[in-house]
């Protein structure tokens, strides 16, 4: 008799019908907690620790594009205030002088950018005014490959043309150590 | 003699659901490729600020986050206001940052070291006094390449 039975169990198929309400279940658990937002944001490299101060007063201060933030967020460009939205072409500007000014530049290679905030500026403003800078070469890289190369510049491009471009206008960007005038108790 | 009349009568075919378990399957298998699983909750409030200069992260595995910011409501009264940092899921100092880096390193493989990127989560309203303690201890650190988290512009 149980011999009879089991054998007949064996000829039975497992019902399937229900398998897609487990998947669908699976489905749905992995549809709420996926986060498909890439995460983004300003890729930087900082320099390797040095116990000693660069000492930045042998540079000629025609080559030096200075931008101080202050703890109550303003700034100063050159020794004197400025806007966060001029930045950007100011910066184009003293990078590339166009004009051959005698206060820029004397040309791109040597073009070097200082930067220092104080303890209590606002993280946001420095964002800021990284992104400004960043911004500037971005867009001299831009033109410059696309006055060569006819295309515009992109991390996919060959990595010759890219060291070409980026040695002709090297980003250099020197931070300070801030100014601790407005730090939080 | 029309068309639709012929098909009066005829029983309507019922849709074979018989594959319907593999298409979920599919979908399924593709959300658990692309899924990553949030592996610390937030003890300090982040809100990235927005810029538009942004590169994105590639290998999730080579990354390893810094948050700071101020705590959250939930955590005030025992740790204060001022901005805190945050490694994996608990509150740290910056002198923790150095075992951080090298605890998630050793699960690097080693060709792929140098290609570690750190991304610092920070709050826009946080004084950079912290954020450049943390910058000078990842320096000391040799931990060089670093990402600003931001969110895209929109405007």
């Amino acid at each position: 008799m149980a011999k009879k039975s089991s054998k007949d169990r064996l000829t039975n198929e497992i019902n399937a019908g229900s398998m897609a309400d487990i998947a669908f279940l699976l489905l749905i658990f992995f549809l709420v907690t996926t986060t498909i937002v890439q995460d983004k944001g300003i890729t930087v490299k900082l320099p390797p620790w040095s116990e000693e101060e660069v000492d930045a007063t042998k540079l000629k201060t025609r080559n030096v594009f200075s931008v101080l933030v202050n703890a109550q967020n303003q700034l100063l460009v050159r020794d004197e205030p400025a806007n966060i939205e001029e930045l950007k072409d100011r910066a184009k500007e003293f990078i590339m002088n166009p004009r051959g000014q005698e206060d820029l530049a004397e040309k791109p290679t040597k073009a070097i950018i200082s930067l220092k905030n104080d303890r209590g500026t606002e993280y946001k403003t420095y964002l800021a005014v990284y992104n400004e800078l960043k911004a500037a070469y971005n867009e001299l890289w831009d033109e410059e490959a696309q006055r060569k190369y006819g295309t515009e510049y992109s991390d996919n491009m060959p990595t010759e043309q890219k060291r070409a471009i980026k040695g002709k206008i090297p980003f250099v960007l020197s931070e300070a150590e801030p100014t601790a005038f407005g730090d939080e108790k | 003699m029309s068309k639709f009349s012929k098909k009066r009568g005829k029983a309507t075919p019922a849709i074979s659901t018989a594959s319907l378990p593999d298409i979920i399957f599919m979908l399924l298998f593709f959300f658990m490729v692309v899924t990553v699983l949030r592996d610390s909750s937030l003890m300090v409030k982040v809100n990235t600020p927005q810029a538009s200069e942004l590169t994105k992260l590639e290998e999730k595995s080579l990354v390893n986050y810094l948050y700071i910011g101020r705590p959250t409501d939930q955590y005030k009264e025992q740790y204060g206001t001022s901005p805190r940092l945050q490694l994996g899921d608990k509150f740290a100092t910056v002198d923790d940052i150095p075992l951080f880096l090298e605890k998630h390193k050793i699960k690097v493989a080693e060709n792929k070291r140098a290609r570690i990127t750190s991304s610092l989560k920070v709050d826009g309203d946080v004084t950079m006094g912290i954020v450049q303690d943390i910058k000078t201890q990842l320096r000391k650190s040799n931990q060089l390449k670093v990402n600003y988290s931001a969110k895209p512009k929109s405007e």
